[in-house]
């Protein structure tokens, strides 16, 4: 046992850096009222319409995001895998840009190059960049787990099979490719589902009612609040990634079954 | 694998009405891209070498030079740097304990989860998670007063060291997520041929475990470095985001709404020191990532 | 006195038992391979010979030595892996010196060795090289020449070919066994393939869920396998069934015809069900001549060209009888459905106890 004395100790730090903090921060957030531990700060954010609304465009915001970036996606990466394997380095490329050019630095150059434009001049327009910057943001998750997918089921025999059977091209892409990227799509949906639900950068700075901006404010206005809100945000996340854990399970047992 | 690909790709189609037309199928992204990142990227990369009566000019570099901008630079430079190797450290052993450290099983899915989970937490919930833990009524600063020793007023969660705990927060587990699976291709074979050939623990991690993982430490280092030199909303949240803010993002995301201000050209160039540097850093992990993966390719 | 000495080892993991009751001596500069299907435990015994695992009892003595509970880097024992396990950030030179440097040699001494071993195994010229620049066959022979350098008591192989195509291989186990020849150094090999134990092997350990079925040089254990299981696994056997006519003569019924075999079978009442073993290289196709030998007349089922070898089937009321005959030009092969008689001699009959 004593061999394990440095593992289990790197363990502990680590576990006591990330645990800390999320307990220091759930006690908190029961401390609403002096001498009783209560959900109250709970109920208050829950009750609060500003919470409802925010969470509500966030939604939204994430859903079409998702679908946009699918849409976009796939036919993408199909189209490389079968057609063009050339170019797979080049949009490998471009889906890792966003880690070069930082959220802050995207929005800026977004706000300015598209200033005096109905872009930036009306709420959809503004609605507009959100979702297209979230959708650069997601490029990097969507098009990493829609790449694996296609690689582990042959594209060009189930291409030309689906051909030889007299499928067109719409055909074959909705009812033969999608089916089967369809799990390594979801997890690639579900990191871009909690990217987008807790941003705060983007959305606060083409000042639009989201929900990582809704947090900044209430942040500076109330005091126990914010922490049920970081607790409510994180569930939020581990929900999300548990999704991922728990499709991707599914794929495996899906790919070894019929072996 | 890729000749073969092309020899069965290139025949069913390309006959029929040329080439030009399999270009088609990525144009929407490629079209996204350009709109969404290239295009304004490139935009901003350009004005910063031009005047506002569209005159080429170092004017507005040069204005990086004014103490407050060098200052943000340096903090930044700093932040990054010591919550890289921090996080980097603390991340690698933990991911060293949980993979070949030989820790049960279900620890490693357990931190790997987590990590997946805590990689992205940022903003209003971790600024106030350390509120809760490090604030002047958090957890751990009650817990060491009650032990006599008094954080307050040296330290302060707003402060350097303060931001840098923060921040260390989201880069371990980065580090974990991408060092894992790195430990985890380190043969057991190595470990015993280097035994059998009389080497010693320590000389085995010396000459062969160490090389080894080095371009992954080094390279995943970098891009905690980056990650923490693009980060903007938890330094938002923990130091107000004014026009005075000590970090380069702060600075940038202050000049969007000073736009209406008498210097346009301050924010591109702002920018552009910030893009040229995380080019820099992606590149040198590009190029490490490369170097690891030549070596552990057989 | 044995240079390497394993006695009574046993190795269980939890509730399973990996090697049971393993004794075994060899001699200085002896050439054993461990031979047996994957899971009979050879690798498992070669890792307790190297210190990797510690045999739950037992013990195991090199060169008059107890090392049972020495760590592996102080037993000076070299060691190949199938993976071949070179350190991918060194080059071919420093992967060879790395047992003397960590042996704090001096540099002129490891430089020496180096270029030494490099001769040995044919590439003076890639000192320079990494790993990855390399074939296979040439990785697993810089991670030969990085056992040898340390000069250790004992070379260990772990299935050192099976990572490579068939004819490196071949050429690669001819070099193995002229460099193990040169250096006299005392060796275990560990194979499941019977042909490469052959090959090489001074002797034989045929292994078996976890025990030894046989020790013996390579002419023994194909000839005289002890068991039933070394019969089937080195070489291609064929087992008949027989009923036991006459155990004082040794005759047998095979589907109604009369084999006789060398020696009498005390051991079995008559009508007992036994099995009988013969080599199909042993049996002739030619009915004629030889009045002491046995005869079984069948129909020819199916004929393999094989080159320098003709393999023919030949049904024999249910059962499959392999014959193998040496091609001759003069001879037609005969034609699939045609009856045939065969013969062989009554001591190229193993009769299996454990029928």
């Amino acid at each position: 046992m004593g061999k394990r004395f440095w593992p289990w100790l790197w363990f502990l730090l680590g576990a006591s850096y990330f645990l800390v903090p999320l307990y220091a921060t759930f006690d908190f957030s029961l401390r609403a009222r002096r001498g009783e531990l209560t959900f109250a700060a709970y109920a208050n954010v829950l009750r609060d319409i500003k919470f409802v609304e925010s969470f509500s465009f966030s939604l939204q915001t994430a859903l079409a995001t998702i679908v946009v970036s699918a849409l976009v996606i796939v036919p993408t990466a199909y189209w490389v895998q079968l057609r063009l394997p050339r170019l797979r380095p080049v949009v490998e490329f471009f889906t890792l840009l966003p880690f070069v050019v930082p959220a802050v630095v995207l929005v800026f150059s977004l706000a300015r190059t598209y200033s005096r434009t109905p872009l930036t001049d009306s709420r959809e327009g503004l609605w507009v960049l959100l979702v297209g910057s979230y959708v650069v943001l997601s490029f990097p998750y969507m098009y990493r787990a829609v790449d694996t997918g296609l690689r582990s089921i042959n594209i060009h025999d189930l291409t030309e099979a689906a051909q030889s059977l007299g499928a067109g091209w719409p055909t074959i892409l909705m009812r033969v490719i999608f089916p089967n990227v369809y799990v390594s799509l979801l997890s690639g949906a579900f990191i871009t589902f909690a990217i987008v639900m807790g941003e705060f950068t983007i959305a606060a700075l083409l000042a639009q009612p989201a929900f990582g901006p809704y947090m900044n404010l209430l942040a500076s206005s109330k005091v126990y609040e914010p922490s049920a809100l970081a607790i409510i945000s994180f569930g939020l996340t581990w929900a999300a990634i548990a999704a991922i854990q728990w499709i991707g399970q599914g794929t495996q047992a899906r790919l070894v079954g019929p072996r | 694998m890729a000749l073969l690909t092309r020899a069965k790709t290139g025949q069913p189609f390309s006959g029929r009405r040329g080439v030009s037309w399999r270009w088609l199928g990525v144009v929407p992204f490629f079209a996204f891209v350009a709109a969404f990142l290239i295009w304004p990227t490139l935009s901003i990369i350009g004005q910063s070498f031009l005047d506002q009566q569209r005159n080429l000019t170092l004017q507005n570099i040069l204005q990086l030079g004014q103490p407050f901008i060098v200052a943000a630079y340096v903090y930044s430079l700093q932040l990054s740097a010591v919550t890289a190797l921090g996080g980097g450290l603390l991340g690698g052993l933990l991911a060293y304990a949980v993979t070949i450290g030989g820790l049960p099983r279900p620890l490693r899915s357990a931190v790997m989860s987590f990590s997946g989970v805590a990689s992205n937490f940022a903003g209003v919930p971790l600024a106030f998670a350390f509120i809760a833990t490090l604030g002047q009524l958090g957890i751990v600063t009650q817990w060491l007063r009650s032990v006599g020793v008094n954080l307050y007023p040296a330290f302060s969660l707003y402060s350097f060291w303060g931001l840098s705990i923060v921040y260390i927060y989201f880069q371990i587990p980065l580090m974990v997520l991408i060092m894992a699976p790195a430990l985890e291709g380190m043969r057991r074979e190595w470990r015993e041929a280097s035994e059998s050939l009389g080497a010693s623990t320590r000389q085995f991690w010396r000459y062969v475990g160490l090389p080894i993982l080095l371009p992954s430490i080094l390279g995943t280092m970098v891009l905690l470095f980056g990650n923490a030199f693009g980060a903007h909303a938890t330094a938002f949240q923990l130091t107000g985001g004014g026009s005075q803010g000590n970090v380069v993002t702060i600075l940038i995301g202050a000049q969007i709404s000073s736009d209406a201000l008498s210097n346009p050209g301050l924010g591109n160039a702002l920018a552009l020191g910030m893009i040229v540097i995380m080019g820099v850093t992606i590149g040198l992990y590009t190029w490490l990532q490369r170097r690891s993966a030549r070596w552990l390719r057989s | 006195m044995a240079f390497l000495e394993i006695t009574g080892v046993r190795k269980s993991f939890g509730a399973s038992v990996a090697v049971e009751s393993f004794h075994l001596a060899v001699a200085r500069g002896e050439f054993v391979s461990f031979l047996g299907p994957s899971g009979c435990g050879k690798t498992t015994t070669l890792r307790m010979v190297a210190g990797f695992e510690k045999p739950t009892s037992g013990r195991i003595v090199i060169d008059g030595v107890d090392v049972t509970d020495t760590p592996p880097n102080r037993r000076n024992v070299g060691m190949v892996f199938q993976s071949y396990a070179l350190f991918p950030n060194m080059t071919v030179a420093d992967n060879i010196g790395f047992g003397l440097k960590v042996a704090r040699r001096p540099a002129g001494e490891i430089q020496e060795r180096v270029t030494e071993l490099l001769r040995i195994i044919h590439m003076p010229e890639y000192g320079r090289s990494y790993p990855y620049q390399l074939s296979g066959g040439q990785q697993q022979r810089v991670a030969l020449a990085r056992a040898l350098a340390i000069q250790p008591k004992l070379l260990l192989l772990d299935e050192p070919l099976s990572a490579l195509d068939a004819k490196i291989r071949a050429s690669l186990r001819q070099e193995i066994r002229d460099i193990q020849r040169q250096l006299g150094i005392t060796t275990i090999y560990v194979t499941h393939d019977q042909e490469e134990a052959m090959a090489l092997s001074d002797r034989i350990v045929v292994m078996s869920r976890g025990r030894i079925e046989q020790v013996g040089t390579p002419f023994e254990v194909y000839n005289f396998p002890a068991t039933r299981f070394v019969a089937s696994f080195v070489g291609t056997l064929n087992v008949l069934q027989a009923t036991v006519a006459d155990a004082a003569t040794g005759r047998l019924s095979v589907q109604g015809q009369e084999i006789r075999v060398a020696r009498p079978l005390p051991e079995h009442a008559p009508g007992a069900s036994v099995g009988v073993a013969i080599r199909p290289e042993l049996i002739s196709l030619d009915g004629q001549a030889g009045h002491d030998a046995n005869r079984l007349s069948g129909t020819v089922a199916d004929v393999t060209f094989l080159g320098p070898i003709v393999r023919v089937q030949m049904h024999l009321s249910g059962d499959v009888l392999h014959i193998d005959i040496f091609n001759n030009p003069q001879l037609r092969p005969p034609q699939p459905g045609a009856p045939i008689t065969v013969r062989f001699a009554p001591d190229a009959c193993l009769v299996l106890d454990d029928a």
